[in-house]
């Protein structure tokens, strides 16, 4: 025994109860986890929303953008038309307002377009995959196949690329100059993209071509009809015409006063451009109520702003020359519409069918192993896989909701499962975390901060002009907004583990890093989990 | 350098020449005037950089210098009578820690009654805490004992106690010989901690320990006490040959050559002892006396060379353990141990009780005659003992509770001590 | 009080935030935190005052740059950092008795001086009990000579040490092994209670404060500020006793939260005498969500609920958001 230096017993040398391991009192160990945040669960494209606003909350939008654009190529035309179901699951919707993603990530598309980031692809695989349709499904599959090193050509029936993006949706919602911006990126990551090229017989292309696989999706372009007794009809249009009509040669005429009959965000689309085209009126004649409209309600809200008329609960029986008769409809028990016999006549010069639209899937009926539903939609595996081998399948035209984002992550599942498919393997998606609910956060950690609200176009000329409506968040306010993000379910570094462990059990590994536990002094009370403002700790019993 | 000066005074330089850095105190009669000079002297800048804290309790002022000894400084403080018992838990505590602190006791009784004036009950209350306690027998005793004190204090680490009769000392004008700065410095090297607080090599001082090591630190408590025995003679040796005059050390017999009768005390009472003993001598009575200029540790061993003479010997002590007797003597008949030597027990001068060298002189020949009851109350009135016993048994009598309590148990009538 | 930053995710509501500027962080977020009280002591699991020890005395090295020194009195503390033959202390460190930590850190201090030490800062720390019963004169004391010496009490509202003894700070209608929750008044007696936060102030010392392990940005604010300045300092924290309180271990940080939220320990600071600052509360509660989680008060809540004795310490909490103005707004000044 060396001599001690110091008085026996009453003098200690400090620090020297690291002898005393007290993990031995634990009944439970706090364990670090990921969890599933709910936004990225409910992103239709898979983005890794959280993943991504983590590096904009930093301020490093470009990294921000990467972690994005691997799962999205188009995240400025995402932050302006996806409807964002992203939001809806937004835990911090039980705190105040949902972290405004949509608008984060519109202001990270529009920085990649202003400074002209670009993709890096995989060395080349020598493997070609034909895409067949240049909307939003078709560009990502091909862009994620062509970051995978494989080459894609894109055939499109169209004299320009985008489908719906371009022929649907108005440019006041969606600049062109964005949506080429897009493209244009997919196309300079080497994605050819052949225009005008309506695709009839797809087996012998694919032999033609060389291609080692396909991936088809050609949207839903057939306008819904409905038969109405019509006596020396005026005009009757269908939305996707007049809408495609827009971008294509000169802009239809469609009168002054015109009567749009449908309640999808396509009848509202249709009446908001009648209204910019110089319509005195644009009256939506539906047969439910406001809330039954599969419309988005802020969609109803904009067009009401800008005069859009709305005639709830109403059919049109019959059209005489300017004059409709309209029938009064009631809901049943159901909430189903029946009509009541009551009829009122309106004055229109024009009637717009938006009544959605139908697949034309006919050119790949001879394919042996595809199958159809009868209204022609195509039948896909999990792994967006037709009935016959090699041939995918995405977009509109496959059985889901019908949204440029399911399109886009149709894209990106297909191109995954082509992928794997070309190598001669099967595609297995990794197993999902468990989903971060409300009550796994300890929310009193987030600061205050209330949603950051997006600029919009003055009144004047949203009724007339085709100027995008909605303005972008400026780097300030982008910046508060990603830092809204509440990081559910992974650990961002608050460092509260660290810092609230009565026994100094936490041991911080530096920026990036993370944290791990010092189980060896670790008494198990379980403050770090608590306190841990994300749900990233979770307690799990020892055994003995 | 000699002075006429009074007693708190001689103390208040001796202790300011031994360069304390930290001062605290609190006053209490007869204690003040010791500490009121060195707040003098600390003002006047005269010992550099020392700092003098009025605290608000001797509970306080102890602390006080505990915290200031723990972190390294020559620390000091000064109480009396219910101060010190006010203070107690420090005291140990201090003894307990092995911090040399220097505490000057001006001694004086414990109340109730309160009294002001001297006896030796409060250092005695104290006597068991671990700490040195050192009795002076003159002024001039007194303000020699700080220098040893603060030597031996630190060369042990271990608190010492000088015990300086109040008023008779603290108060009394006497020539004191005050010696230089450099003397001191040379007989008292500046303070080297055995422990201490600093942040460049930190320590935890002052753990909890258990059955498990508790024992062990009580022992070597007692066994610092031994060292001390060892060491106070030979401090005072120093003492004697850098200053040229005996002060402190164990025991210091007086015409005990051939003395039948030796008479042990402590403190300023062993001058009137003196005068006494010279008296009796010159009528030719062999008796001598031994002062216990150390009480703690107890001088076992030498206090019994010292009377291993004599016939009988009379311990005279300014403390009564109620319930025993002598405090000192029961100490001194444990160096006597195995022999016959009979030891009378003499309480005087409780609460400042004059003790004149008629008294004592009456009392030594009675125990030289083996004629002395034991214990003696030196000059007890014995009048209004009697009174007061009478009165105090008519009126339990007449409390009914106490006198059936009383009846039941068989003992009315009886005297109760 | 520290200035809240809005707007950065956690801004500084989180031990550290990656987002803020690194002095925008605590001390205790940083790898080099001088974990003065270490692991491997005894304290209960998720004792707060172990946590608060920790919190005010790194603060407090940081801002001496590693020159301190602490004087403990007895209690929970002392006992459970160092029990021979093992301390969790790494910086010097020094205990005494139960009633003198206040007068023993002055000596230390006093030593500093007498040695031209300034570099080195003094710490006192004790329990409610050492700090507000016993050791209350030694603490006035120390106040009024303004010794320069930062006092630091652990309020967990009782003594714990001895097996959980009412205190002078133990709360009306809590629960104590000495005010036992039977007879008709259960719990401790609705006396008029000790401030003393207030009564340092009486001494117009240079500074006093209240904290609470639950806003660590304040605490070591408060600490940090006290540190830089000369003279008697005292800073009263609250700190939840999940063995005291019943509580669980893992809500000791939410109920020190909601201590403070519901307005029954209020956070200000106070320079000569005058209350300076207060941080408001953020989102008020009632008092029965404080009480509820803990055991000491359950009493209160069986049926029929004491809806008297709450209500009574609902009105000590709407008291104090009152006197302290607890409900202005963050930022408003
Ligand atoms: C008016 C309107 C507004 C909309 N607004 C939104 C909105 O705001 N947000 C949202 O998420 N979704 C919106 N949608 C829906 C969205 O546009 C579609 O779900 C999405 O575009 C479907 O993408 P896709 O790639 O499957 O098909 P499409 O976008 O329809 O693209 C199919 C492409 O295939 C081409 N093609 C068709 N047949 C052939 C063929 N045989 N050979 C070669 N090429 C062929 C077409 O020319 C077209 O370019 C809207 C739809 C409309 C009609
Ligand atoms: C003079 C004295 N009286 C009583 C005790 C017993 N004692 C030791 S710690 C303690 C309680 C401490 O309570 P507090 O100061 O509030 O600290 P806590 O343990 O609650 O942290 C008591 C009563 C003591 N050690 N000394
Ligand atoms: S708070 Fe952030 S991680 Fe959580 S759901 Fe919202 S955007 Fe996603
Ligand atoms: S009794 Fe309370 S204060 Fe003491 S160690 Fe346990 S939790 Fe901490
Ligand atoms: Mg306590």
């Amino acid at each position: 025994m060396s001599m001690p230096k110091r008085p026996f017993a009453i003098t200690l040398d400090v620090g020297s109860s690291l002898a005393n391991l007290t993990g031995s009192w634990r009944t439970e160990r706090p364990v670090y986890v990921d969890r599933l945040p709910p936004c990225n669960a409910a992103c239709p494209a898979g983005e890794n929303i959280q993943g991504w606003l983590y590096h904009a909350e930093e301020g490093d939008y470009h990294a921000a953008w990467q972690v994005l654009m691997r799962d999205n190529p188009m995240p400025a035309v995402h932050g302006r038309v996806c409807y964002h179901p992203c939001e809806d699951s937004c835990n911090r919707r039980q705190l105040d307002e949902p972290v405004s993603i949509h608008a984060v990530e519109r202001f990270l598309g529009d920085q990649a377009i202003r400074h002209g980031w670009k993709v890096e692809c995989a060395p080349e695989s020598g493997k070609r995959v034909l895409v067949v349709g240049a909307g939003p499904s078709g560009l990502a599959a091909a862009y994620h196949l062509r970051r995978m090193g494989h080459a894609a050509v894109i055939h499109d029936a169209g004299p320009l690329p985008g489908g719906m993006m371009r022929f649907g949706i108005p440019k006041y919602r969606l600049p062109r100059d964005v949506l080429d911006g897009e493209i244009r990126r997919i196309e300079e990551m080497g994605v050819e993209i052949r225009l005008n090229s309506k695709v009839e017989n797809l087996v012998g292309l694919m032999n033609e071509g060389g291609f080692d696989a396909a991936f088809v999706a050609v949207g839903a372009h057939l306008a819904r009809r409905v038969d109405i007794p019509a006596r020396d009809a005026g005009k009757i249009l269908d939305a996707a015409n007049v809408l495609r009509g827009m971008e294509t040669g000169a802009p239809p005429r469609l009168g002054r006063r015109v009567v749009i009959y449908g309640g999808g965000n396509t009848a509202l689309d249709v009446a908001r451009t009648a209204k910019r085209l110089g319509a005195d009126e644009a009256l939506i004649v539906y047969r439910r109520t406001r809330e039954q409209m599969p419309a988005h309600d802020f969609e109803v809200e904009e067009a009401l702003e800008e005069g859009v008329l709305v005639r709830w609960l109403s059919t049109i029986k019959r059209i005489d020359q300017t004059t409709f008769t309209v029938e009064r409809m009631t809901l049943d028990a159901t909430g189903w519409p029946q009509p009541t016999g009551e009829f009122e006549t309106l004055e229109a010069d024009t009637l717009i069918l938006a009544l959605g639209q139908d697949v034309d899937t006919s050119f790949m009926r001879a394919i042996p192993g595809v199958v159809f539903r009868k209204d022609g939609v195509v039948e896909v595996d999990r792994n967006m896989m037709t009935g016959h081998r090699g041939l995918f399948a995405g977009g509109d035209m496959v059985p889901s909701e019908r949204t440029v984002t399911v399109a886009v992550g149709h894209g990106k599942r297909a191109a995954r499962n082509i992928d794997a498919y070309l190598r001669g393997t099967t595609h297995e998606a990794p197993p999902k975390h468990e989903v971060v609910a409300f009550e796994m956060l300890n929310t009193w950690y987030y600061t205050d901060a209330d949603k950051m609200v997006q600029p919009a176009l003055d009144m004047i000329r949203r009724r007339t002009t085709f100027e995008e409506v909605t303005g972008g968040l400026d780097e300030t306010n982008a910046l508060f907004e990603a830092r809204r993000c509440l990081s559910c379910g992974n650990c961002f570094e608050c460092d509260n583990c660290y810092g609230v462990c009565p026994d100094n059990a936490v041991i911080k590994l530096g920026p990036g890093n993370r944290f791990r536990f010092n189980y060896d002094f670790c008494k198990g009370c379980g403050l770090c989990a608590a306190e841990c403002p994300c749900g990233a700790i979770v307690m799990v019993p020892e055994t003995i | 350098m000699l002075q006429q000066i009074e007693g708190s005074q001689a103390i208040a330089q001796a202790v300011a020449l031994c360069r304390p850095e930290v001062i605290c105190a609190y006053p209490i009669t007869p204690q003040t005037h010791i500490v009121e000079g060195l707040s003098e002297i600390v003002r006047e800048g005269r010992i550099g950089n020392c700092q003098f804290l009025n605290v608000e309790s001797e509970f306080a002022a102890l602390s006080v210098a505990i915290g200031a000894s723990a972190a390294g400084a020559r620390a000091y403080t000064a109480t009396s009578s219910q101060g010190l018992l006010f203070m107690a838990e420090a005291v140990y505590n201090a003894a307990g820690l092995g911090l040399p602190i220097v505490m000057t006791i001006g001694n004086r009784a414990i109340g109730a009654p309160i009294n002001i004036w001297n006896d030796h009950s409060d250092s005695m209350s104290m006597r068991d805490s671990g700490w040195v306690q050192l009795y002076a027998e003159t002024n001039q005793e007194a303000a020699d004992l700080h220098f040893q004190a603060f030597r031996l204090a630190e060369e042990l680490s271990m608190p010492v106690m000088v015990c300086v009769d109040g008023f008779i000392l603290t108060h009394a004008y006497e020539q004191v010989d005050v010696p230089s700065q450099a003397e001191v410095d040379a007989y008292l090297p500046p303070f080297e901690p055995v422990q201490v607080l600093d942040p460049a090599d930190p320590v935890s001082i002052g753990a909890m320990v258990g059955p498990e090591a508790f024992f062990e630190v009580r022992y070597l408590a007692h066994h610092k006490q031994l060292q001390a025995l060892e060491m106070i003679p030979r401090l005072a040796g120093a003492f004697a040959r850098a200053f040229g005059r005996e002060s402190g050390g164990l025991v210091v017999p007086y015409r005990t050559e051939g003395a039948k009768t030796v008479i042990v005390a402590l403190g300023s009472v062993v001058g009137t002892i003196k005068d006494t003993i010279d008296e009796m001598r010159a009528e030719g009575t062999e008796i001598g006396a031994v002062k216990l200029a150390t009480f703690r540790p107890f001088p076992l061993a030498e206090l019994r060379a010292a009377l291993i003479e004599a016939e009988r010997v009379v311990v005279l002590e300014k403390a009564l353990a109620a319930g025993l007797g002598g405090i000192a003597a029961s100490n001194v008949r444990m160096a006597l141990r195995g022999l016959s030597t009979p030891v009378y027990t003499v309480i005087a001068g409780l609460g400042g009780r004059v003790i004149p060298t008629t008294s004592l002189k009456r009392a030594f020949a009675e125990a030289h005659a083996d004629r002395i009851d034991d214990p003696h109350f030196l000059d007890l009135d014995w009048k209004v003992i009697d009174k007061e016993l009478a009165r105090a048994k008519e009126r339990r009598r007449s409390g009914p509770i106490a006198e059936n309590i009383l009846r039941g148990l068989g003992l009315v009538g009886q005297k109760l001590f | 009080m520290t200035q809240r930053i809005k707007f950065y995710q956690t801004g500084t509501f989180t031990v550290g935030n990656r987002l803020l500027d690194a002095e925008r962080r605590t001390v205790q977020a940083t790898v080099d935190r001088s974990n003065s009280l270490t692991s491997g002591h005894r304290a209960c699991q998720g004792c707060g005052e172990a946590l608060g020890a920790r919190y005010a005395v790194d603060a407090a090295m940081r801002a001496a740059n590693g020159q301190v020194i602490a004087v403990n009195a007895t209690g929970c503390l002392e006992v459970f950092s160092t029990p021979y033959p093992e301390t969790s202390w790494q910086v010097p460190w020094f205990h005494s008795l139960f009633g003198n930590a206040p007068a023993v850190a002055s000596g230390v201090a006093a030593a500093m001086r007498a040695k031209g030490r300034t570099d080195v800062r003094v710490i006192g720390q004790g329990g409610d009990g050492g700090t507000v019963d016993i050791g209350f004169g030694c603490l006035s004391g120390m106040f009024e000579r303004n010794d320069d010496v930062l006092y630091l009490c652990y309020d967990n509202e009782a003594y714990m040490n001895t097996g959980v003894q009412r205190s002078g700070r133990t709360p009306p209608g809590a629960r104590t092994a000495t005010t036992p929750a039977v007879g008709n008044k259960p719990g401790a007696e609705f006396g008029q209670g000790k401030n003393p936060a207030l009564i340092a102030m009486a001494h117009n010392i240079p500074y006093v404060a209240t904290a609470s392990i639950a806003d660590l940005h304040d605490l070591e604010a408060k600490v940090t500020k006290a540190m830089a300045i000369e003279g008697s300092r005292y800073v009263h924290i609250h700190v939840p006793c999940p063995l005291g309180w019943g509580s669980l271990p893992r809500d000791t940080m939410r109920i020190a939260r909601l201590a403070v939220e519901s307005g029954l320990f209020p956070l200000f600071e106070a320079e000569h005498g005058e209350v300076t600052d207060v941080t408001p509360i953020r989102r008020k509660v009632p008092v029965d969500e404080y009480l509820k989680p803990q055991r000491r008060f359950a009493h209160l809540f069986r049926q029929p609920p004491d809806r008297e004795s709450i209500s009574a310490i609902q009105a000590i909490a709407d008291r104090n958001i009152a006197k302290f103005g607890l409900l202005r707004q963050e930022g408003e000044v």
